[in-house]
């Protein structure tokens, strides 16, 4: 064991020489380099803890969804071939962000801003369709103060659209970034961050569309 | 065990230079730490396999072509079958990222997120049935 990491580590020294632009004077290279790895971790955790919120909303829906109050059920409320669209536009959203990624490690920077654009115009179809839904659901009375089951669908959905919300934010941000600075390492590393929360995004909304709308439409 | 898997990760990825920063270091100077490795194919065998685990559930759903509990538990198995998808091919989560770190903390969430699950819904699936109305009528029948 001690050995793979004393190899790993010969072959590291071996390129540890500055290439591209010089870094900005924040840190010195050693640091830097500690620091861009520490960033995708730390973040991960970050997606973990994120993840025990959802598992929270979850398990408060599953325990209040049949709960309804002698009001609307989710047969009656669901309009499926639209969670379906929605969940295109997610999954799409997903992999023209990939495709962001992949031309962000060939150093195009036009290419980039342009999947960009087009994972930021798919994230607010998104939410474009899921306010819809929702206006359309208070709109026939099944408001989140209807039943147990709708305010826990309203929480659950809601939150996740929340975080839709901030990760689109986040994006024209970094547009905008990218646009100022071009692909700079500090760049690279915060989009690198924004795929991880986007496709962790997506990643919920699997579960979002199983277990509330499908199993939802099954009872 | 871990060169095997170098070479494995290597060979996949078809990236041209050193990756043995795998050990928390080294990422700096390009750019693209844990969650960067992927290439056009490996997005688009995501991508593909993502929308046939998303459409069989649907068209199931929708369809109703097998009897309700069949049905969920397929659905459920597909969920957890595109999570997993989505985690190798979109998230490039593997057991080498961070040193294993991410992989650690990822298990680490899951069993905690099993057992408040499970658990939520066992107990309160038992305390909806023993809190029943009648249950509240034959408490006021002991003595």
């Amino acid at each position: 064991m001690t050995t793979t990491v004393e190899a790993m580590h010969d072959r590291h020294v071996g390129h540890d020489t500055p290439r591209g632009a010089t870094p900005p004077v924040f840190y010195v290279r050693d640091e830097h380099a500690h620091e861009a790895a520490s960033t995708a971790l730390g973040f991960w955790i970050y997606l973990m803890s994120d993840c025990l919120i959802f598992a929270v909303l979850f398990a408060t829906y599953g325990v209040l969804g049949t709960s309804y109050a002698a009001g609307p059920t989710p047969k009656e409320l669901f309009d499926l071939p639209l969670v379906a669209l929605n969940t295109s536009m997610l999954l799409l959203s997903s992999i023209t962000y990939g495709f962001a990624m992949l031309a962000m490690e060939k150093g195009r920077t036009g290419q980039t801003q342009a999947w960009l654009f087009i994972t930021l115009l798919f994230g607010l179809a998104f939410l474009g369709i899921e306010l819809f839904e929702f206006a359309h659901l208070i709109h026939e009375g099944a408001g989140p103060w209807r039943s147990a089951f709708l305010s826990s669908f309203f929480t659950l959905v809601g939150t996740h659209g929340l975080h839709v919300t901030f990760g689109s934010v986040w994006l024209v941000t970094l547009m905008v970034q990218v646009a100022r600075r071009g692909l700079i390492p500090a760049n690279r590393r915060r989009l690198m961050c924004l795929s991880m929360f986007w496709h962790f995004l997506d990643v919920i909304w699997i579960g979002v569309f199983t277990f509330v709308y499908l199993m939802g439409a099954l009872r | 065990m871990s060169t095997h898997a170098h070479s494995d990760h290597h060979a996949h990825q078809g990236h041209g230079h050193d990756h043995g920063g795998h050990g928390g270091h080294g990422h700096d100077d390009h750019g693209h730490p844990a969650g960067a490795h992927g290439t056009f194919g490996s997005y688009m065998i995501g991508f593909v396999l993502s929308v046939i685990l998303t459409v069989i559930p649907f068209w199931l759903v929708m369809n109703g072509t097998l009897d309700n509990a069949t049905t969920t538990v397929v659905i459920l198995a597909l969920a957890v079958v595109q999570i997993i998808v989505h985690m190798v091919y979109f998230l490039h989560m593997n057991g080498r990222v961070e040193g294993g770190w991410s992989m650690l903390a990822m298990i680490f969430t899951v069993i905690v997120v099993v057992i408040m699950f499970s658990g939520s819904l066992w107990v309160m699936y038992h305390l909806n049935h023993n809190m029943m109305p009648g249950m509240t009528h034959d408490m006021s029948k002991m003595p």
